[in-house]
């Protein structure tokens, strides 16, 4: 379901950081006793330019900030909200959890995965969206929540999805 | 802007009104705005900001405050209960010991907790007073808030307080005249619920994967870069200012004698009761009030069970609810007081399913050090899928307790399969015919007959 063209691709023997990228990397490390711990700032750098985390880059952030290259993979792997695909323009992320469990999360997600035609972990054909779980987001007093962007939403019943999306272009 | 937006966007709110919390009653919450926004550094030190830090730096040597914060018996808010005093003794700091680290734990991820977003986002100088106190009493160099990447209106607060803070001196070299130098950055965090284990936490701050560490040596002894590091989570440190300000028999009776811990307490519920949310009440606050402050059940639902604070606590009963909300009487019950923040459970939900949830939870952000933890959660999550659709072994409802013995406590690296352990042993102790009805019945004569 991922459709490339639509989203951010990079060639892969061109992959060069911006330099305010570059810079905003290598200030971060001034908070630290050692560079690899601005790596995953680093990566979310990467992250907000592109949407996500091309395997190309790795070679690039690990070089910014003086590093082996298999440390930033490493690293680059471990966390969920780095994504190593591309990703729609929005990245709607459904709290699975406890509490939003118990508030009908299951019925939420299948509308979700509905309307948009897409399961968990895929993008809809025009790159609008990615549909992703997330781990309890703090909003249990009001499940089941959700957060698009940089938006948190609560309690999100089916009919409210096609306005809730429609700000989201 | 359309009127869905606004009418679903997440605020983070207290339910109890400005004319009910008190300073000398409600130290984490009496200055928060009615309407919920950030409280800056104007108003917060008009509203006696700030007097615990300069009376802790200007009036007391470190030993002597962590003294103090030891006499309140201010115990962890992050779930374990440690008490942070204790904590801070044990602290390396000397003469040739390098100074090292505070750091916030704010990598709330506990399901069913939503109690250290509201103060992140409401009261970011509360924290910061907290900590400098903390770092003061530890001899920290500087200090780091560990914020989960979701909580984007946190980081917006926190990000200002910290200017406001640096601009007004509270921040940097000389602080308050006393001599001693911090400063504090923001860090944030990129999912994964085990960031939260403090030396997980530390691994995650030093750039790397998330695995926990090896314990000992704890963190204050070698913590972040091999440094004395002190982790505490956001309640815990914004419970310090307060006890700095009014001393620790003013903490201590707080708690009216309910417990025999001192302090406040944000306590908080969510499932299906009439009013979610979260309160400041005293510790040792009982199940029953809580639950009458959140307007009882909804109608058409009756309690079941209940997590008394989050999803790596045991499910408790209805009768529970009597016993005070502390450390120690949770914990005599069998369960733990975890976050605080009760998940209720109507008579209406299936506990197999509910389980299932869980330990699918458990089982996704596993960091997958452990073989019992890697491989036994993904396991539980299947025998439960299969219960759950009615066509379960005989054999498993003695192969989940197999399993959550494996999971249990001392078998793994790090406390995440324990808290994965106890839903599970707690529902099979409570509600075991429940799993017994997903096991499949067997085609034999027997019924025929
Ligand atoms: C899997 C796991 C996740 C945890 N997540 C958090 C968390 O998000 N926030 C927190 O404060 N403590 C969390 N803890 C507890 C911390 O390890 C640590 O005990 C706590 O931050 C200490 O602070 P306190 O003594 O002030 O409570 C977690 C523990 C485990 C095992
Ligand atoms: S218990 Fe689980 S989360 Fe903790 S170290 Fe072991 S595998 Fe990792
Ligand atoms: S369980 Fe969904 S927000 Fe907490």
């Amino acid at each position: 379901m991922s459709t490339e063209q639509t989203v951010n691709t990079i060639a892969s023997d061109r992959f060069e950081l911006e330099r305010a990228d570059r810079e905003a990397m290598q200030q971060e490390c001034e908070h630290f006793e050692q560079p690899q711990a601005a790596c995953i700032e680093a990566l979310k750098i990467v992250q907000r330019r592109y949407g996500w985390v091309p395997d190309d880059a790795i070679p690039a952030v690990a070089e910014a900030l003086g590093l082996p290259p298999a440390n930033v993979e490493g690293v680059a792997t471990f966390y969920s909200l780095i994504f190593r695909q591309p990703v729609g323009r929005h990245v709607i992320l459904l709290c699975d959890s406890s509490s939003c469990f118990l508030n009908d999360y299951d019925t939420l997600r299948a509308a979700f995965e509905e309307k948009l035609g897409i399961g968990y972990g895929q993008t809809t054909e025009d790159g609008r969206f990615t549909l992703l779980p997330v781990c309890c987001l703090g909003a249990c007093d009001r499940g089941p929540a959700l957060m698009i962007d940089d938006d948190t939403f609560g309690p999100v019943r089916p009919e409210d999805i096609d306005e809730l999306l429609e700000t989201y272009s | 802007m359309n009127a869905t937006i606004d009418r679903l966007r997440y605020r983070s709110q207290l339910r109890q009104p400005a004319s009910e919390r008190h300073e000398d009653s409600h130290p984490l919450t009496w200055r928060l705005r009615e309407d919920n926004e950030s409280i800056d550094l104007a108003e917060y030190q008009r509203k006696n900001g700030y007097v615990g830090t300069q009376r802790a730096l200007t009036e007391h040597s470190a030993s002597e405050v962590i003294d103090i914060v030891k006499e309140a018996n201010v115990r962890g808010r992050g779930g374990a209960g440690f008490p942070a005093g204790v904590k801070w003794s044990l602290t390396l700091q000397g003469e040739d010991i390098p100074r090292g680290y505070l750091v916030c734990n704010a990598d709330e991820m506990e399901p069913g907790t939503f109690k250290d977003r509201m103060l992140l986002e409401q009261q970011p100088h509360l924290l910061i007073e907290g900590m400098i106190i903390g770092a003061y009493a530890n001899n920290s160099r500087f200090g780091y808030i560990f914020l989960r990447d979701e909580y984007r209106a946190a980081a917006v607060s926190i990000t200002r307080a910290l200017n406001e803070a640096r601009e007004a001196g509270w921040l940097g070299k000389n602080i308050a005249g006393s001599g001693f130098d911090f400063d504090i950055a923001l860090h944030t965090g990129a999912g994964r619920y085990i960031c939260g284990e403090e030396t997980a936490l530390l691994n995650s701050l030093e750039g790397h994967r998330a695995n926990p560490r090896d314990k000992p040596p704890f963190p204050g002894q070698s913590g972040a870069w091999g440094k004395p590091t002190v982790v505490n989570n956001v309640e815990t440190l914004c419970n310090v200012p307060g006890v700095l300000q009014h001393g620790a028999d003013w903490y201590q009776q707080l708690s009216g004698g309910r417990s025999d811990d001192g302090g406040t307490k944000l306590y908080g519920v969510s499932g299906q009761v009439e009013r979610t949310g979260l309160w400041e009440l005293p510790i040792g606050t009982t199940g029953e009030e809580l639950m009458a402050l959140a307007g009882g059940m909804q109608s058409g639902h009756e309690l079941k069970a209940w997590l008394p604070g989050g999803g790596s606590t045991g499910l408790l009963l209805p009768e529970h609810l009597e016993l005070p909300l502390d450390f120690d009487s949770i914990g005599k019950a069998g369960s733990r007081l975890g976050t605080g923040l009760l998940t209720v459970i109507s008579r209406q939900q299936s506990i197999v399913a509910l389980l299932r949830n869980l330990e699918q939870f458990f089982a996704r952000e596993s960091c997958g050090w452990c073989t019992p933890c890697r491989e036994g959660l993904p396991w539980t999550v299947k025998v439960l899928q299969a219960l759950e659709r009615g066509e379960g072994e005989p054999e498993d409802i003695e192969l989940l307790q197999q399993l959550g013995k494996g999971l249990g406590p001392g078998q793994t690296f790090c406390a995440h399969a324990p808290g994965a352990s106890m839903p599970l042993t707690s529902a099979l102790k409570y509600f075991r015919d429940e799993f017994e009805a997903g096991v499949a019945r067997p085609h034999t004569a027997v019924e025929e007959a």
